[in-house]
């Protein structure tokens, strides 16, 4: 790694990876993610982006137009993983042979439906195998390429369209899985989970660690959809720092085994912070639905413990 | 000079991929094929090839990981059976729509279920519509001699489709025969160096594969895989033609056995086509019967023309198939022998038969009595059932 410090201006600066013209959302966590790891790219590395079926893939690669600067491979919704421990290890061949000479980093993005769920299996196989390359998960916390459906992402009582609030629903029953801690008991040498801060040092330089570090590397990024969620897309950074600031989403890296906390609010606020802008909470704001607000709390609170806990 | 050996089908493709050495190889465990890995992983493990291996987590990956591979630019395959493939399903279309000319060694067995382990063509009969090429075995000698030229198939320009070579489970691939082995540098030669167009890991010119395509491209993709399966007629003889140039074994798209004259003809697939030849030999021995066989090695581009060329003359077909399809008319090579014969205007009588299930054994005897029942078709002209079964216990044909 070259840079130890971070300009914010000279980051930004650098050439997009990501071309603008492509048909994600306005205001798409996602796409700030992609853009964000994909800055972190040393500007002489050539690579290949691998994509898991789903909003990014099916918007930034319609044919016959790519918004990709780099080579791009989709193959299907599960197996992003396996797809580019294919290139990866093709890769290696060529190189070893003599048929290629230049530098090739590979990452790959999936969703929290690609990742967490049906692409499970391939992810972490990828990662076992100890594949040079960085697996990207831009969690929005449900299937929103296919409408809002839960995902074992999806946060306890969220609002989905499979788990709809209703009568006798207050949403989600289960809680999220913890995909980073998963991967960080794969004894990978890089896990970094992280979100959008109003400098996006973060998780530019988790991204620069993890594609720069040799061996498999994993990074969650919480990539808030405002049409999922039901905020106002001005409201994305807000948001972010909401989910930091009540510990909803900690800012952590596990590196060679090592627990990092990167970010502890000097003031941690409730909870109902995070929840109240969004129309998926909106049902837990009803008086009779109280108790699950302290419930929400409770696991929060003992997550939050835990991984501080591990980072001693 | 060509080299005298005893080996099991997966033997003798663990031996071509040796000598093909190609660049990568994802695999997953199942019987019947798990020996073609573990064949190459020695070959590894003792330096004797480069090929690396990618120990995958299961077929889905493994094919998912075959594709990842070729699209980066390397020579890649891989080997499966039964439910290896049809965990695989999505990814075959996917490898033919992206044109990746992936080779894949198919040891053909039952699907469950009931779970079951021996030869039967239900893997690779329901692929049939997956775009891939499919090549058929009857000996050790043949998937050898099939899997060499599957490169050079897959690989052409006017081709870049993948190739499935297949052969049946514990029947072939396990039973030892004696084969004879093409030299290192031969089939080297042979297979060339691959050079890839287009592919992702050319710092030259950058590729996006695995696009989200419309309805206003989908059907031309569709139509362009149709006119690589039409180009592969042509690549499939002139590659066969070089083989034999270097092996003087001759092949084509199917292979016909004491057809001359033949009157009655049986129509395989597979390792049973000696058994059939066993039969006709007797028959032909000692009643003089004019039978003959037609044993298919190219099923996918299906040899329309050819075939209802080859069956202009006689008087009864049986058409045998090794997997169901549950469909009213009959098997899947039944009914693609039918559609031949029906557009070439051949009014040959046409039985099906479904034999060989999930390992069942045909034998000598049970061909005799196809050719007794061709007889009697062709003489009254009645064919009481579009299939009927050999080897069937009569008392569970009506069980639900």
């Amino acid at each position: 790694m070259e840079k130890t410090t971070y300009n914010f201006k000279e980051v930004m600066s650098k050439p997009e990876r990501l071309a603008p013209g492509h048909r994600m959302c306005a205001g798409c966590g996602g796409t700030i993610t992609v853009r964000t790891v994909l800055r972190a790219l040393e500007e002489r590395d050539k690579a290949v982006i691998g994509n898991a079926t789903g909003c990014l893939e099916v918007s930034s690669f319609m044919y016959p137009y790519t918004a990709y600067e780099d080579s791009y491979i989709h193959n299907a919704f599960e197996n992003a993983g396996a797809t580019l421990s294919g290139v990866e290890t093709a890769y290696h061949v060529l190189k070893k042979k003599g048929k290629i000479q230049e530098n090739f980093k590979f990452i790959t993005f999936g969703g929290d439906g690609g990742t967490y769920d049906i692409g499970f299996q391939s992810l972490s196989g990828a990662m076992e195998r100890g594949h040079d390359m960085v697996y990207v998960c831009y969690d929005n916390g449900a299937y929103m390429n296919t409408g809002t459906q839960r995902s074992s992402a999806t946060p306890q009582y969220a609002d989905t369209t499979t788990t709809p609030a209703g009568k006798v629903s207050a949403g989600k029953v289960q809680v999220r899985k913890d995909l980073a801690a998963i991967m960080a008991e794969h004894h990978i040498p890089y896990v970094g989970q992280s979100t959008f801060t109003s400098n996006f040092k973060d998780l530019y330089t988790k991204a620069q660690k993890a594609i720069y570090t040799p061996g498999a590397a994993f990074l969650n990024v919480m990539s808030p959809c405002p049409r999922g969620w039901g905020y106002e897309p001005s409201e994305i950074m807000r948001i972010c720092q909401l989910a930091m600031d009540t510990c909803y989403w900690p800012m952590f890296e596990v590196i060679e085994g090592k627990w990092i906390l990167n970010y502890e609010p000097k003031n941690k606020l409730p909870i109902e912070e995070f929840l109240k802008p969004q129309r998926r909470f909106k049902h837990l704001f009803q008086k009779e639905n109280e108790v699950l607000l302290g419930k929400f709390q409770e696991e929060i609170d003992k997550r939050w413990e835990e991984l501080r806990n591990k980072c001693n | 000079m060509a080299i005298r050996e005893r080996l099991s089908g997966n033997e003798a493709v663990a031996y071509a991929i040796k000598q093909v050495n190609p660049d990568v190889m994802p695999a997953f465990p199942i019987t019947p094929s798990t020996e073609i890995p573990q064949y190459v992983a020695n070959y590894i493990a003792n330096g004797e090839i480069d090929t690396e291996f990618i120990h995958v987590e299961s077929e889905h990956s493994a094919m998912s990981a075959t594709i990842g591979a070729t699209a980066a630019g390397a020579r890649a395959i891989t080997a499966t059976s039964s439910c290896g493939m049809a965990l695989m399903w999505e990814e075959l279309y996917v490898a033919a729509s992206n044109r990746l000319p992936i080779v894949l060694a198919l040891v053909n067995r039952a699907l469950s279920g009931p779970i079951n382990i021996n030869a039967d063509h239900s893997d690779s009969m329901g692929a049939r519509d997956s775009g891939w090429i499919q090549i058929y075995a009857e000996s050790n000698q043949e998937v050898y001699d099939n899997f060499i030229q599957a490169f050079p198939i897959a690989e052409d320009k006017r081709v870049h489709l993948p190739v499935m070579v297949c052969q049946d489970g514990f029947i072939t691939s396990h039973g030892v025969e004696n084969i004879l082995l093409a030299e290192d540098a031969a089939v080297k030669k042979f297979v060339g160096e691959y050079d890839p167009e287009h592919y992702l890991l050319n710092a030259s010119e950058k590729m996006a594969i695995g696009p989200y395509a419309v309805s206003n491209y989908y059907m031309e993709t569709k139509r362009a895989q149709r006119q690589a399966m039409i180009n592969a007629r042509e690549v499939i003889l002139e590659v066969a033609a070089r083989f034999e140039k270097m092996t003087g074994r001759k092949y084509g798209f199917f292979e016909t056995y004491q057809m001359e004259d033949a009157e009655y003809a049986v129509v395989i697939i597979g390792s049973a086509a000696g058994t059939c030849k066993a039969a006709i030999d007797e028959i032909r021995s000692i009643t003089g019967k004019k039978v003959g066989l037609i044993k298919i090695r190219v099923f996918r581009p299906f040899p329309e023309e050819e075939l209802a060329e080859a069956l202009s003359k006689v008087k009864a077909v049986a058409i045998m198939d090794r997997s169901e399809m549950f469909a009213a008319t009959s098997g899947p090579l039944g009914a693609e022998v039918r559609a031949a014969l029906y557009q070439a205007r051949i009014t040959a009588e046409v039985v099906n038969y479904f034999y060989g299930l999930g390992g069942r054994d045909i034998t000598v005897s049970d061909f005799k009595t196809v050719y007794k029942n061709l007889e009697t078709i062709a003489e009254t002209h009645i064919v009481t059932d579009m299939y009927e079964y050999i080897g069937l216990r009569r008392e569970q044909t009506e069980e639900v």
